[in-house]
């Protein structure tokens, strides 16, 4: 029991990190833009909460724990959505290829967080010794009362507030694509740009928003990774990129549909850590475990393919540049 | 000014690269009334109704309306001016449903209130006489549907000028005649309707006034009442036409292609052709007419083994020396090597006849790269074919290595009939072989296609025009829904008659030969 | 009403696609993109590290040539990267989005390591070498085919079902260091045969990597004649640009598809035997390090031309070993070599679009990108 619980718990952590980075990139993805930059984005976020977080606690005589959580998650989403738009300037205005954007975005954004995640460590004494306790005590804070409600406190109250945030803003986000005007707009911009232009609806714009937006969201995911998950600390391990291209996964695994995603990134969480409960596995045998979530997306990357639904497809215009002088 | 006028454009220029769509282009719209812009394929029409409604932007040149100059930099101010436009291509968004597509980029409410739009809707339907279910998903709907959903799209966002691009050439005459009923209504109500079309008799039925273009350049407008299709022609082409094609009686007209039970469905497993029965003899020119989309496309495929027959098809090519050959279930590359000469023109040029991004000579290389022995592919050959088809065809190009691309339509035609021509075929196919191009051009093609006629070949050519089909063809077979309805004598039948054939499915749905 | 409201607003810049570019012009626009990228790095370098720039730059040629070593090294990684471009050009050409270049490297790294543990002490090193090449191959081609045949068969996403592929090939290879790890502990496979060099490449002239100058070379100049001139290479054409042309023409896409693949992931699967037994002697996850990701913008630049490939690949390889230098000359870490090399390929990105559109601004007939 306390195994199956103590599996929900790390599932959920997990879960959280992708969560974000993929209702962020659902976001951008139903404007037509396939950004392979969300790792690189999620780094930009993580880092930049993580420098925020350590000059505010370095430099403020008497550091409060909420302007810190409020400063590090404008840091964080600031700094992803400034990296979904150096992807949208080059991809919307300039029409570069969206792969190859968003790999180099990839490769920028690892570069980057690593080169200061890696200086932040100097400056703190060395590797582990970073540390925004106070930040990250923060974000680590469940809510008090619930939270020692015995399994049921620690199945759905045992989190730091950014897990109901990512679930909520999922919520958010398909309430926003599937009920409102606007997200109607967004929505057709993905599937036939022509036709929205014709119909008045400024696709550049849209791409443009839908992009950094959902960008800011992804880099949350790097937020929650280095704040809760790795508790306010910095590693050049590659982990991040690896969550990255999970986030990638997720949302072709929920077929596009935010309030999916959030029990495939609970899934895919579970399946991530299913070694550690299952007895008598060798070191190398977990290894092999390991591969299940990236096993299940192919999977059902293979399904949607053979199934053919319409309402699971991919939008229409998903990676294709829009020009509206062409002929 | 005068009051009556609605929309004046003056001296309207647009260019695309080194091409001039529309060269100092002016034009009035009257309030009320329904105005046909006359036009050939490629004339300028559409690119100049397209500046009206924002889609293009105008390098120089002046519009006005009710007086007043404006400017139309996007859709949006277009529709802030009540000016509407059904493109040739329906611009629909498939995975929403009709009530969403009508208010796409309207933002009236935060949240959507389709119940609102439903209500709307349905008052403007019964207004005009159409029928528009909002809930059903585009990807459900015929095109004449589609069509009905992007007129009321229009009037729901308060239009009071339509455009209407070609609006007939997906419907059957009874939509049409549904359609001009409707846009009688509309005038009646006093907002003005610009057609674009190239077909005559609908101009001379539904308009009170013709303008017409020529090459981008504005040629005159008439009342309708005051002009006649000959003068009408005239002035579009710039000279008087009679459509005399050229045509020889058939000579050793021998079974070339005997098709029998052919039955094809789509990916979805909607039948497109049924039961289909017909044979082809060489030197004739079997001309296939129909509603577009009534199988003509899944017909030509199917014989070039593009698509899956059902097992009980046959499709059964016999050879000069008599040989008979079964064809149904092979793939091209089968039929290849079963020595069928067996040329297509489809219709989609740079899309499946010609790779626009190669040039003339890898492009003629296209159907016979695998010739010659060894991995190493020859391009000595197909170079002296791209110069010979350069020069008997008189293709416009900067030179042999040059992007297809980059040819002009016609140009890009001329390229893709004299590769298949060059094959010798003993079976030619041809899907609106015609579209597009100029008059002269079309002449070339009509010449050529003849002439593969004498040389013996079995030709069939899908046409939209019937008027070509009546004087080009000797037997006509129409299809309508994926069957055939009737095999006539070109030389006997009349418009008339095809036209009815496209439309009525007769009982069984069997050809009389 | 609203007549008034929209009253002249041409719209501020406008573009149209461009026929055609004479080759210096597009190269000019690329090296001004180029230019300027450096300009925007020395200004960051400058912040990090307040040193004169040009200082920095030299500093940089100095990590990529300044010893024999070196430069060897230098060329080892150019040679590297070109050959997962070369094995990712005629994946590129045919419009296949083969993401999976890290994981075909892998598996072909694996294969190569496996070879060298166990068949390491039975074998002379000639043969055991072919063995490597040959199984290495393999892998990799085995790699390629498996999303081929997906997407040739249920049209499933080759972007996304490759992506998963090198997790999975990641996955595949911390199994076997796990299980081949030496000294026992320390979680990596350590240099494999130290001793007897077994499956190591000889030196060649002297020098320790010619034989992956030459192996990668004859493979570039292969691929560029096959691209070339053969008839599979007129079919990848043909498919790339259109399927329904390529059925037309009687080519089987399908198998066009997965023969392809197979010959993309068999390269790559070379790459990872050059890796295993030309460069690092080890197998680890880092072996393919990232490169997979970068030789497809390699390839993509190029615009699958093996030649230009070359250029690109020492450009980006020499900006990496700058880069290293100075960070470690400086006192920073490593990771300002991808940072690095992520500002310039947005800016060689960027200038793509100068090259393919024309720009008009509203009022003049100015003309950017000349």
């Amino acid at each position: 029991m306390t195994q199956i619980i103590s599996l929900i718990q790390a599932a959920v952590v997990f879960g959280t990190v992708i969560l974000f980075g993929a209702v962020g990139e659902i976001l951008a993805e139903k404007s037509g833009n396939l950004n392979l930059g969300v790792p690189g984005i999620m780094y930009l976020g993580g880092i930049a909460g993580l420098i925020a977080s350590f000059l505010y606690e370095g430099n403020a005589a008497n550091p409060l724990p909420g302007v810190a959580v409020a400063i590090t998650l404008l840091a964080a989403f600031v700094a992803a959505m400034l990296g979904g738009l150096i992807y949208a300037v080059l991809t919307i205005t300039l029409r570069a290829n969206q792969n190859v954007t968003g790999l180099t975005l990839t490769i920028f954004g690892g570069g980057f967080a690593n080169l200061f995640g890696g200086t932040l460590n100097k400056m703190a004494g060395g590797v582990g010794q970073i540390s925004v306790a106070l930040t990250s005590g923060a974000f680590r804070t469940t809510i008090p009362f619930l939270s020692g409600l015995g399994a049921v406190g620690k199945i759905l109250f045992s989190y730091g507030f950014m897990a109901y945030l990512a679930v909520a803003l999922a919520f958010l986000v398909s309430w926003f694509l599937n009920k409102t005007s606007v997200g109607l707009n967004l929505r057709s911009v993905g599937e036939n740009p022509a036709t929205a232009d014709a119909a008045g609806i400024s696709v550049t714009k849209y791409k443009y928003l839908a992009t950094c937006i959902g960008a800011g969201i992804s880099g949350l995911g790097g937020l929650y990774y280095t704040m809760d998950y790795i508790k306010g600390t910095w590693s050049t391990d590659g982990s991040i990129e690896k969550l990255g291209w999970l986030a990638v996964a997720l949302v072709i695994f929920a077929t596009w549909k935010p309030r999916r995603s959030i029990w495939g990134a609970y899934l895919f969480g579970a399946l991530f850590w299913l070694f550690f409960y299952i007895p008598g596995l060798t070191r190398s045998s977990q290894e092999i475990f390991k591969m299940l979530p990236y096993v299940v997306t192919l999977f059902v990357l293979i399904m949607v393919a053979l199934r053919r639904k319409r309402e699971d497809q991919p939008p229409r215009s998903l990676g294709v540049a829009y020009f509206r002088e062409e002929r | 000014m005068e009051s009556s006028i609605a929309i004046r454009m003056v001296n309207i220029t647009k260019t695309f690269g080194e091409v001039v769509a529309n060269d100092k282009v002016c034009l009035d719209i009257q309030r009320g009334e329904i105005l046909s812009l006359l036009g050939e394929n490629g004339s300028g029409k559409t690119t100049l109704m397209n500046m009206l409604a924002g889609i293009y932007f105008p390098d120089s040149g002046e519009i006005t309306i009710n007086g007043n100059p404006v400017t139309i930099a996007s859709p949006k101010d277009a529709f802030d001016l009540h000016i509407g436009m059904i493109h040739q291509h329906f611009k629909l968004v498939d995975v929403l449903t009709a009530a969403e597509n009508i208010i796409l980029g309207l933002n009236e409410t935060t949240v959507v209130d389709l119940k609102r739009v439903r209500e709307a809707v349905k008052q403007i339907c019964d207004r005009y006489g159409f029928v528009v279910d909002p809930n059903k998903k585009v990807y459900d709907m015929s095109v004449s549907e589609k069509q009905t959903l992007e007129i009321v799209k229009v009037l729901y966002r308060g239009a009071d000028i339509l455009i209407l691009d070609e609006p007939t050439a997906v419907l059957t005459p009874q939509e049409t005649q549904k359609l001009f009923c409707v846009m009688r209504n509309m005038k009646a109500d006093g907002k003005s309707i610009i057609i674009i079309t190239h077909k005559l008799h609908e101009v001379m039925e539904i308009s009170d006034r013709v303008a017409v273009l020529r090459k981008g350049h504005y040629i005159g407008d008439v009342p309708t009442a005051e002009t006649n299709a000959q003068k009408l022609t005239e002035m579009m082409v710039g000279r008087a036409v009679s459509l005399d094609i050229e045509r020889s009686e058939p000579v050793n007209r021998t079974a070339r292609l005997v098709v029998n039970n052919l039955n094809v469905c789509d990916k979805d497993g909607v039948n497109r052709l049924t039961d289909v029965q017909f044979t082809a003899y060489s030197g004739e020119i079997l001309g296939v007419a129909g509603i577009s989309g009534s199988g003509q496309k899944e017909l030509l495929e199917a014989i070039a083994g593009l698509q899956n027959c059902r097992d009980c098809s046959s499709i059964e090519f016999i050879s000069e020396k008599g040989e008979k050959k079964q064809l149904s279930g092979m793939h091209p590359i089968d039929i290849k090597r079963l020595g069928v000469a067996l040329a297509f023109v489809p219709e989609d040029r740079l899309g499946m006849g010609l790779v626009g991004s190669m040039n003339l000579t890898d492009n003629m290389m296209l159907r016979s790269y695998r010739e010659g022995k060894g991995p190493v592919a020859n391009r000595k050959k197909p170079k002296k074919l791209a110069e010979t088809v350069v020069r008997d065809l008189e293709v416009v190009t900067p030179g042999l290595n040059t992007p297809v691309r980059r040819l002009s339509g016609g140009n890009v035609q001329k390229v893709l009939v004299g590769r298949e021509i060059s094959m010798e075929p003993q079976l030619l196919m041809s899907a609106y072989a015609v579209r597009g191009l100029d008059i002269n051009t079309s002449y070339n093609i009509y010449h050529l296609l003849s002439e593969q006629k004498k040389r013996g070949a079995a030709v069939i050519f899908v046409g939209e025009d019937l008027d070509v089909l009546l004087e080009l063809c000797d037997r006509i077979m129409v299809l309508c829904a994926g069957r055939v309805n009737d095999i006539v004598d070109a030389r006997a039948t009349t418009k008339d008659e095809v036209g009815y054939l496209m439309t009525y499915l007769k009982e069984g749905g069997k050809d009389r030969e | 009403m609203s007549k008034q409201k929209s009253a002249s607003h041409e719209p501020f810049v406008r573009m149209s696609k461009r026929d055609g570019l004479p080759l210096w012009k597009s190269l000019g626009v690329r090296l001004i993109g180029l230019t300027l990228a450096l300009i925007v790095c020395a200004v960051i370098i400058y912040a990090l590290t307040k040193l004169n720039p040009l200082r920095v730059y030299a500093a940089m040629v100095k990590g990529a040539f300044g010893t024999n070593k070196r430069v060897w090294v230098t060329i080892r990684d150019i040679m590297m990267l070109l050959c997962i471009a070369v094995g990712l050009a005629p994946a590129f050409k045919m419009r296949f989005w083969n993401i999976g270049a890290e994981g075909q490297i892998l598996v072909g790294g694996l294969a190569a390591a496996a070879c060298m543990i166990y068949l390491g002490k039975s074998m002379p090193t000639i043969a055991l070498l072919v063995v490597m090449f040959i199984f290495s191959m393999l892998a990799g081609g085995v790699w390629g085919t498996i999303p081929a045949i997906f997407k040739a068969k249920w049209n499933a996403n080759e972007t996304l079902f490759t992506l998963m592929m090198n997790y999975i090939a990641i996955q595949l290879t911390s199994f076997f260091v796990a299980k081949w790890e030496n000294p026992f502990g320390s979680n990596t496979v350590g240099i494999i045969n130290q001793m007897t060099k077994a499956g190591w490449f000889p030196t060649v002239f002297g020098q320790m990597y010619t034989l992956n100058v030459i192996i990668v070379m004859i493979l570039a100049v292969l691929m560029y004649l096959y691209l070339r001139y053969s008839k599979q290479g007129y079919e990848i054409a043909v498919v790339g640009e259109s399927e329904n042309t390529a059925r037309y023409a009687a080519i089987n896409v399908r198998s066009v598809i997965i023969r392809t693949m197979a010959i993309s992931g068999a390269i790559c699967g070379i790459a990872g035997f050059i890796a295993v037994a030309g460069a690092s002697h080890t197998i680890s996850t880092s072996t393919a390090g990232g490169r997979g990701f970068t030789a497809i913008i390699v390839a993509w630049l190029a615009q699958f031309n093996t030649f230009i490939m070359v250029g690109i690949s020492a450009l980006l390889v020499f900006l990496q070993k700058g880069a290293i230098e100075i960070a470690s000359q400086f006192d920073l870490n490593d990771f300002v070599s991808e940072m690095i090399t992520g500002i310039i390929l947005f800016f060689i990105l960027g200038s793509e679009f100068f090259i393919n559109y024309k720009i008009r601004f509203r009022g003049g007939k100015k003309e950017a990108g000349k």
